[in-house]
């Protein structure tokens, strides 16, 4: 375990009278600490491009009172500088009359290990693996032009230390390993992309040469662009395949119903709760539990254990995901939802793995029921505009659905939807679930974290596809 | 209180002689501190306070062709001592790279131009909650905005570079950044938009009440929406949107894009890409510009650009790495474009919405649907219905799609530049693209 005080001049008698003293007439508050290794190692254009290695190390001291929260940081961990900081919160809210709530929940549950996944992975057999995705597929195709390969991977260490002493710590670790291939033929070129990753270390990942499996994804979806026609105008339905496509739910109404949008009556769901926002069968969770995943978390970065939240069950809206502040203002819980992209950032509630469940139908069924639609595979990324309620997201990998039957792939477009009326849209629920690769890092405020998505295939009766072809 | 170049300074030649000690060859530093404080606000009562203070060091060894590099916000002697040890250990290991090194030292910066970036008022929380009273107060007034959100923040940085061929400089920079959202709600709809002011100098900020205004009035502009077929129509982009797609053109002529051959504007030097009465400049040494540098990240002297000439590409972004790779100079863009901007059209606002009888403006996209290898753009739109010069409806719920290669030859431009940002561009037409909706 980290300890954050050993090359200051500050022991935890000290950390903890000052804590206590600045919280004392506050809601609530807390003292994060973090210290976060990474490393990012790129192979591009036949080379090793760049190898860093960073250390990052800081406090984030926050008081609130009421709705207001006051918060300060630094990279200096002292008691000069961790005075200054409790001086501008304590002259932030220097009319605060709150009483602290010591309550947090505990967990024995731990998600993932305490590894340092940098320091068991050798350099050399980092390089050996990016080298051989290089040649590997340069052999393969020689309509390869480029590739581009990577390795990113962090211990992030926290410990929070609340008003009265408390002290909850964590460790966690998270990599990622990354192909990005573009082919040129016949004066086109298009590219692919494709990873994997999550909280366990790069071998469990890279176990019986899965990168290359890793390579032959991004391969295949580079390849299929380069046949790509141009894709279809206007509202039309829509079948997306299991896994990753799950960032439309993510968009669609997963931050329409987090807490903060909804205390503020900005979100378009603040009034629905308790009532019908998607068709029968269509249930979804949001869950920071699942064993070793990306967007999964054994405390959030306020302390409190992660769960399981229903969001949306067999249609009904049930509940919002909250952090601790918006919780006490909405008189209910915390989901354990309180995340910080780091130090620097102020607790937010946000998505971890956000999942729709199983249903009865097959992909198949689907397919065969759309006369006139598209089929996407695979995503780039999304948008929401929260208030209005619109939505994006851009296809990677798509197909033009006619009569019944998969036509030819068509260039990348963007689907635009209206995201509380778009799960009533949804015709057919598959049975093929399916978790994202472990990828996926979901923006808010300025604010990066990592989430997971996942979902079966489903059908959509009607959506915005932004081709150029009318 | 921000850390001054003494400090900065002490540090940077630390890790130089330190690197070059254990056996680095060359090695750059940049060693840095920024300090922010931020006021939110909420329906007119203080919503959070924020204040920031980052210290940052990145270092990058070279030992002969081989580099690596490291970054970390611990200026400790003790720490800095480990992570250059682990560097140079770490870039030993690494494979050699023909085009690894420090800029050529006839490039880097000798005679520094005053910018006036830095202005060293400091404005008291109190006096950026009156601020933005005052602002929510006048975005509030008409009953149909709901919620008010606002902010003020106070940044304030200074830096040093230093490397092994003797460059060594570095200066401060502020910035004063306030911005107003709101939400205003009819029976039909609930919409949000929003305004902002940045400037280096805290006098030249737009006033409060202008601020909520004009987001205010934008916001219920957007109310009841309606969705319009889909249809090839002229398409009008207000500057907030227009200065996203010359990013774009700016991302698609860096030296790395091109060098890597992943631009759709690769080998494209000299040859016509825009509309011929279509000009492009990037300025570094626009007096308090927002993209203004003294040098780029690398120390090398920035001079003003003119990217594209009556519709010719005339130059990429350089940097030396990939400078090196392509057989071009460093034109001190390590760090991107600075000031970069459309040069004005000929015609008013006014007469680029009466070309044609029918166009959709567009004040706000989103998604992320630009691949600069192909060019191809299609992402989500909000805007307006214009006829025959008229504001008609506000639109949403659609998407606007075409390529770069098309967009770019087809670009009409109004004389309405202003420097809000450090890229602008004034409101352009652009006839061909696709809308799709109902």
């Amino acid at each position: 375990m980290n300890n954050f005080l050993d090359k200051s001049d500050l022991n935890r008698k000290d950390v903890d009278e000052i804590v206590s003293d600045t919280l004392k007439n506050c809601d609530d508050g807390e003292l994060y600490l973090e210290d976060t290794k990474s490393e990012s190692i790129l192979l591009d254009d036949n080379k090793i491009k760049s190898s860093n290695y960073s250390s990052d190390l800081g406090f984030g001291f926050r008081a609130i009172s009421n709705e207001v929260v006051a918060y300060s940081h630094s990279n200096e961990i002292s008691k000069e500088s961790l005075k200054n900081s409790s001086q501008n919160l304590k002259s932030t809210l220097k009319s605060s009359k709150g009483t602290y709530n010591h309550e947090i929940p505990k967990t024995n549950n731990k998600f993932y290990e305490d590894i340092n996944p940098i320091e068991q992975k050798s350099l050399d057999s980092k390089l050996e693996v990016l080298n051989k995705v290089n040649d590997y597929l340069r052999k393969k195709d020689s309509s390869v032009k480029q590739v581009t390969a990577s390795f990113s991977g962090e211990q992030k260490s926290i410990e929070i230390i609340r008003s009265g002493g408390e002290a909850l710590t964590d460790v966690r670790p998270l990599i990622r390993f990354n192909v990005s291939v573009m082919l040129e033929k016949n004066g086109r070129k298009e590219t692919g992309v494709y990873g994997i990753g999550g909280r366990q270390s790069y071998d469990e990942y890279l176990k019986n040469d899965n990168w290359k499996n890793v390579c032959e994804e991004a391969l295949r979806i580079a390849s299929v662009n380069l046949d790509s026609k141009p894709a279809p105008a206007g509202e039309m339905k829509v079948v997306l395949g299991p896994g990753w496509p799950a960032i439309l739910i993510h968009e669609a109404i997963g931050h329409g119903l987090e807490g903060d949008f909804n205390r503020k009556k900005t979100s378009a769901f603040h009034n629905l709760m308790g009532q019908k926002v998607a068709s029968e069968g269509v249930t979804i969770v949001d869950d920071g539990t699942i064993g070793k995943r990306r967007g999964s978390l054994t405390i959030d970065d306020e302390g409190t254990p992660t769960e399981k939240t229903v969001l949306i069950e067999n249609g009904i809206l049930k509940n919002f995901m909250q952090d601790r502040l918006n919780a006490r203002l909405m008189n209910t819980k915390s989901t354990g939802s309180g995340r910080r992209e780091n130090y620097k950032h102020i607790v937010l509630p946000r998505m971890r793995n956000t999942m729709m469940m199983n249903g009865q139908h097959t992909q198949d069924e689907m397919i065969k029921s759309v006369n006139r639609g598209i089929f996407a595979v695979s995503f780039g990324g999304g948008q929401v505009d929260i208030t209005s309620g619109k939505f994006v997201f851009n296809c990677t990998e798509a197909y033009e659905i006619n009569n019944g039957k998969i036509g030819s792939p068509i260039k990348g477009a963007t689907l635009i939807g209206d995201g509380p009326s778009i799960l009533k849209e949804v015709s057919m629920v598959g049975n093929d679930m399916m978790m994202d690769p472990g990828i996926g890092t979901c923006g808010k405020a300025g604010q990066g974290v990592p989430v997971g998505v996942a979902q079966p295939s489903i059908l959509i009766d009607k959506m915005t596809v932004g081709g150029t072809k009318l | 209180m921000i850390k001054g170049q003494e400090y900065l300074k002490s540090k940077a030649s630390f890790c130089l002689d330190l690197a070059k000690k254990l056996g680095a060859t060359d090695v750059s530093v940049t060693v840095g501190n920024s300090i922010s404080e931020t006021v939110n606000f909420r329906n007119k009562a203080l919503d959070e306070s924020n204040r920031s203070d980052s210290l940052a060091i990145s270092i990058q060894t070279f030992v002969g062709k081989k580099k690596s590099s490291i970054s970390s916000s611990n200026l400790l002697d003790e720490n800095l001592k480990t992570l250059i040890e682990k560097c140079i250990e770490t870039t030993k290991i690494t494979p050699e790279d023909k085009f690894n090194s420090l800029p050529d030292q006839d490039l880097l910066a000798k005679e520094i131009k005053e910018l006036d970036l830095y202005d060293e008022t400091h404005l008291d929380n109190d006096k950026k909650i009156d601020y933005l009273r005052e602002l929510e107060d006048t975005a509030s007034k008409d009953e149909k905005i709901i919620n008010t959100e606002s902010s003020f923040s106070e940044n304030r940085g200074n830096f040093i570079l230093a490397n092994t061929d003797g460059f060594c400089n570095g200066y401060k920079s502020s910035s004063f950044t306030a911005s107003c959202v709101t939400v205003a709600k009819d029976e039909n709809s609930m919409e949000r938009d929003y305004e902002f002011t940045s400037r280096c100098h805290l006098n030249d900020i737009i006033k409060p009440k202008n601020l909520g205004n004009i987001a205010a009035e934008q916001t219920i502009k957007k109310l009841s929406p309606k969705k319009i077929g889909s249809d090839k129509i002229s398409l009008i982009f207000d500057k907030r949107i227009a200065k996203g797609l010359l990013s774009s053109f700016a991302s698609a002529i860096s030296s790395s894009a091109i060098a890597r051959g992943t631009s759709f504007l690769k080998d494209k030097i000299d040859q016509q890409i825009f509309s011929d009465t279509i000009n492009i400049f990037d300025k570094p040494d626009l007096v308090k510009g927002l993209g203004s540098q003294y040098f780029d990240s690398e120390g090398v002297k920035s001079e003003t650009l003119k990217l594209v000439e009556k519709g010719f590409l005339k130059e990429y972004l350089v940097d030396t790495y990939n400078g090196r790779k392509l057989e071009l100079k460093s034109n001190g863009r390590s760090g991107g474009s600075t000031n970069l901007y459309l040069e004005n059209g000929k015609m008013s606002f006014d007469e680029l919405l009466k070309i044609n009888s029918k166009n959709l403006y567009i004040t706000e996209t989103i998604g992320h649907g630009t691949n600069l290898v192909t060019g191809d753009y299609s992402v989500g739109a909000t805007g307006f219905l214009i006829e025959n010069g008229e504001f008609k409806h506000p639109v949403n719920e659609i998407t606007i799609a075409g390529n770069f290669n098309d967009m770019f030859k087809n670009i009409t431009l109004a004389n309405d530049l202003e420097f809000k940002y450090s890229v602008n561009s004034p409101t352009i037409m652009i006839e061909g693209m696709t809308v799709a909706g109902k």
